[in-house]
Formats: C-alpha cells, sequence, structure tokens
C-alpha cells in the first residue's frame, strides 16, 4: 500500500492506560474508501485500538498518521476536526438533550447536515424533539451513528453498534453501514464481537490477540474459512 | 439542575415567556416607590443570568463571579469620572473590561475541575479585591468612587431622582440580555454546554472542543456580569468594594439556587425572591433578617432542588397527572 494514499497509517504503534500498556507493535495501514473490521476475544484491545486512533488512551511508542500527518500528539477535538469519526460503544447519548441536539452538539459543516442524517435515519427525525433517554436502544445507536456523521468525517471508527440490539435493527443497522462504505465513500473500521457480519460488510480484517496484530487479510477469504475464524478468534 | 427542554422544542418564544416583561411595566407603574429597588433587582437578574449560563448550562461552579461584576462596574465608574459620562459608551466600556478579564482568567482557569476551579476563581475574586483596594487614586479605595455624573441616555432621557429611567435603563439591557442568553441556551453551542455539564469526558469523546467552549462561554458570562456591574455604577453613580466581595458571589449563588439554576428563568424568579425577601424581612426584623434568608435556602436545598420554579413544575406535573 502507498502511504501516501492511506488515509490512516499505524506504525508500531504501543498503547494503554495510563502505564498500562494494551496495544504491541500495532501497524497497518488503511487505503481511503476501505473497510477493516476488528475482531478478537473480549479484552484483547479492540476497544483501546479505536481509543488510541481517537487519542483516548495513553501512546507509549510508534506514531499515528493521518493522511500523511502525524496526529498523535494532537487532542482529541482536533482528530475529529481532520475528519476522524467515532462511534463509541455504550452510545453516550445525551439524556438531557433531545435528539436533534444530540446530533448537532458536535457537529461541523460538511456535506453531512441534519436532513441527510434524518434521510439515512428516518426514525430519528420522527423523534428529533424528544430527549436522549426517551429513545430505544437501537435508535439510540442510530443516534451515536448520526452525530459521528454530523462531524462530518472521512474516517469512521465504530465500537462494537450491534451490541445488544434486536435482529430488525442488527439488519437496519448494516445496511446503513454497507451504504456509508459503497454510496457515501466513507473509510470504517468496524470493530465488532459477531464476527460474520462484520466480515460480511467489511473488505478486509484484522484479529487481534493479546493486543497483537495474529491476522490481517482479505474478509472474504476468513469468511470462507469458518474453522480459521474459529481458531483464530478462540486462540 | 436540568436543561428544561432542548432548542428544537422551545426555540419559538412561548406566551408564559413574556409574563416578567409584563409584570416588570405593571410594577414599573403600580409600585412607584419601589422602583429604585426593582432597579437593583433587575441588575441582579442580569448578573444572575450570567451565572446561569456557566453554572447551570456550563457546569462551572464559581464563588468568584463578583470579580467581573466589579470589574465592570469599576470601568465604567473610571470612564465616567476621567472619559466622559455618556452612558451607553460606559456600558461598552464596563462590558469589554469584564469580558477580557474574563477571557484572560478563563484561559487559565478552566484547565482545571472541581475544588481546584472554585479555589481559583475564590483566588481571582480576593485579588481584584486587593487591587481596587489598593489603587485609591483610581478606585477611590475603601471610601468607593463617586462624584461623576452619568449623562442621559442618547442626550435624551435623564437619570431622575426617583430611578424611573434607570428602571427602564435597566429593563431595556436585561431584555437584550436575556435575548442574547436564550439564543444562545437554544443553539448547538448552547447545547454542547450541556453536554459538558452532563458528561466532560463524553464530550470529549465524541470530538467536541470542550475548553474552547468553556473560555468562550465564560468570557460572555464575564461580559455580561461586568455589563451588570457598569448598569449598577450608572444607576446609583457610585462604586464601591462591595461589589468586588466574596459574599456578592455568594449571594449570587444563592439566588440562583433559590430560582432554579439551569432554567434561564430561575435567574429572574431567584433574585427577584431574594431581594423582595431581604427587604421585607429587614424592615420587619432588622436584626434577624438574614436568619429568614438562610432558613429559605435550606427548605429550598432540602426539599426542592430545583428551586421555585422546580417547586412549580412539580406542582404543574401533579395538577396534570391527576385523573379527571
Amino acid at each position: 500500500m502507498n502511504a501516501m494514499s492511506d488515509l490512516l497509517h499505524l506504525r508500531g504503534v504501543r498503547a494503554g492506560y495510563g502505564a498500562t500498556v494494551v496495544l504491541e507493535d500495532i501497524a497497518f495501514a488503511l487505503p481511503e474508501r476501505s473497510s477493516l473490521a476488528v475482531l478478537g476475544r473480549n479484552g484483547v484491545g479492540k476497544t483501546t485500538l479505536l481509543g488510541t486512533i481517537m487519542g483516548h488512551t495513553t501512546l507509549h511508542g510508534g506514531a499515528i498518521e493521518y493522511r500523511g500527518k502525524e496526529v498523535s500528539q494532537l487532542p482529541v477535538y482536533e482528530r475529529s476536526r481532520l475528519g476522524m469519526g467515532f462511534v463509541p460503544q455504550g452510545r453516550w447519548i445525551f439524556p438531557s438533550l433531545t435528539v436533534e441536539e444530540n446530533l448537532t452538539v458536535a457537529g461541523r459543516p460538511g456535506p453531512w447536515t441534519l436532513e441527510r442524517v434524518y434521510d439515512l435515519f428516518p426514525g430519528l427525525a420522527e423523534r428529533r424533539t424528544h430527549m436522549g433517554n426517551q429513545i430505544s436502544g437501537g435508535e439510540q445507536q442510530m443516534l451515536a451513528i448520526g452525530r459521528a456523521l454530523m462531524g462530518n468525517p472521512a474516517l469512521l471508527l465504530m465500537d462494537e453498534p450491534l451490541e445488544g440490539l434486536a435482529p430488525i435493527i442488527v439488519d437496519a443497522i448494516l445496511g446503513v453501514l454497507q451504504r456509508l462504505i459503497r454510496e457515501e465513500s466513507l473509510t470504517v473500521v468496524l470493530v465488532e464481537q459477531s464476527a460474520r457480519l462484520a466480515l460480511e460488510v467489511t473488505e478486509r480484517v484484522m484479529v487481534l490477540n493479546r493486543g497483537c496484530i495474529v491476522f490481517s487479510g482479505p474478509s472474504a477469504e476468513l469468511l470462507a474459512d469458518p474453522a480459521r475464524l474459529a481458531n483464530l478468534i478462540v486462540v | 439542575m436540568t436543561h428544561a427542554g432542548g432548542y428544537v422544542a422551545d426555540s419559538r418564544i412561548r406566551a408564559i415567556e413574556w409574563l416578567p416583561w409584563v409584570l416588570a411595566v405593571i410594577c414599573f407603574f403600580a409600585a412607584p416607590t419601589y422602583v429604585p429597588l426593582g432597579s437593583y433587582v433587575l441588575t441582579m437578574i442580569i448578573f444572575a443570568l450570567s451565572l446561569d449560563l456557566i453554572l447551570g448550562y456550563g457546569g462551572i461552579i464559581t464563588l468568584g463571579h463578583s470579580a467581573y461584576f466589579g470589574a465592570g462596574a469599576y470601568a465604567a465608574g473610571i470612564f465616567a469620572a476621567r472619559v466622559t459620562g455618556e452612558p451607553l459608551l460606559g456600558l461598552l466600556v464596563g462590558t469589554l473590561a469584564a469580558g477580557l478579564l474574563g477571557l484572560i482568567t478563563g484561559l487559565i482557569i478552566l484547565r482545571t475541575r472541581g475544588l481546584a476551579l472554585l479555589m481559583l476563581t475564590l483566588a481571582i475574586t480576593s485579588l481584584c479585591l486587593e487591587v481596587a483596594n489598593k489603587a485609591t487614586d483610581w478606585t477611590g479605595g475603601a471610601d468607593g468612587l463617586g462624584g461623576f455624573k452619568v449623562q442621559p441616555i442618547l442626550g435624551l432621557f435623564k437619570f431622575d431622582f426617583l430611578g424611573k429611567t434607570a428602571y427602564l435603563y435597566c429593563l431595556v439591557v436585561l431584555f437584550l440580555c436575556w435575548w442574547l442568553v436564550r439564543r444562545l441556551v437554544y443553539s448547538p453551542f448552547g447545547a454542547s454546554l450541556t453536554g459538558v455539564r452532563e458528561n466532560n469526558v463524553r464530550m470529549h469523546a465524541v470530538g467536541a472542543p470542550v475548553y474552547q467552549r468553556l473560555v468562550i462561554s465564560y468570557t460572555i458570562s464575564a461580559a455580561m456580569a461586568g455589563l451588570g456591574g457598569a448598569l449598577l455604577t450608572q444607576t446609583t453613580q457610585f462604586v464601591g468594594l462591595k461589589v468586588l466581595g466574596f459574599e456578592l458571589s455568594g449571594e449570587l449563588m444563592v439566588m440562583l439556587i433559590l430560582g432554579g439554576v439551569g432554567r434561564i428563568y430561575g435567574a429572574f424568579v431567584g433574585p427577584l425572591a431574594y431581594l423582595v425577601a431581604q427587604d421585607y424581612l429587614a424592615k420587619q426584623f432588622p436584626e434577624y433578617w438574614y436568619f429568614g434568608i438562610g432558613a429559605m435556602l435550606v427548605l429550598v436545598v432540602m426539599f426542592a432542588r430545583g428551586g421555585i420554579l422546580g417547586i412549580i413544575d412539580a406542582l404543574i406535573a401533579r395538577v396534570r397527572s391527576r385523573p379527571s
């Protein structure tokens, strides 16, 4: 992969929380308009990886480049300004703000507007004046994705967006994810427990174990080899 | 301490929101002897609104807001004494001086949170008080600054002995402050302040520039407090060290808690209830009037966390929930 065309490039990243190191020697490149699934058991460092890219963790070594620019010393909001969007695990909706306020609270000018987010999630438009704690879990997840889009990102980091959702909502959100990747040309990093679902919507996959990358390749390859997939994730 | 309704739902001015203005005009005609007290109440409402913006919406706990009120008051007084008594220019000078002080101090103190922030706000007030106390050539020191004349507003409306011009002047300035605060609160910027108050870490995580927004809101709040201070100087034609005192900051906090924090109109109800109660109790029980204020605050804090407006909200909810 040519570094010049990479949207995101991690080189030898060591990171964790305070003095505790969770990720060891993480290196990968992510081209523009690509999609990457990050898989692995609980506690292997998937959420920490996204947190490190966004700037929520302690970086102990290595470099994080976004569009060729070193960003590892930038605060979170400056990374967001450069085009990184984050959909956190647990959604992090503000309960005392309305749906629309939740969407605009960290919004930035760009192609993604309220109208476009409502077009993507018509259910949110109907509930625009409801408070954040007055909507369902599925709607909260849509709101978290919509809020990230309102920041007009080029790179969308999603941490278990399908967690705890009803199958019908999972299908709806997967449909949106596919649209974002294929039609809206977003680069997506998807951390997901449900390996099959993640592999179906992404082009490439990375499997983590104990903070290290143990597999990296096309998603279709792993999807076609369930035994290998099971072996990698259960290692 | 909840943000009562989002800007999406409530951005239009509801009929009930005109009530304070109607009452203010009625009081002007119906109770002419209370007009000077009314001017002071209106000034304190501006001051309380400024505090509500940072405390109620931004979650910045401060006991030093009188620093900005005092800075505006002294700047307007010094300007009137040494340059010109033109009142609108004086207001502008008071507002800018307090805003500048708010920006400089905000840039430093808003890097901290909690107890450290509280202590720093106290320190700033103490520093300002000491500067005003020592700079006697400019501020009059402990004797205060007086003897300056404030010219008629727009060259037309003279400040009269009964305080009627002052009252209407304060009312117009308060209306503009209310309009500004309302616009801020019911905007994405206001929503982001609520987000910061609710969960500072979460706001960082979603990529909002938390520090910048806090500094901006703090500067606006300081400027508005300074505007209130300048207004007090012009309407009383005197400014003393009390405007920079820690007691005033404490009283302001009490007024806001009494009215209801983070709801705009708590800043209207609180100072009115506090100052009217103070006026009444001081006349009836000159030695024990502060006991009445203290009892009122204890009752509100223990039984009505949302202040007087919270009690009204609860009563309305109870009436609405009754089966018809």
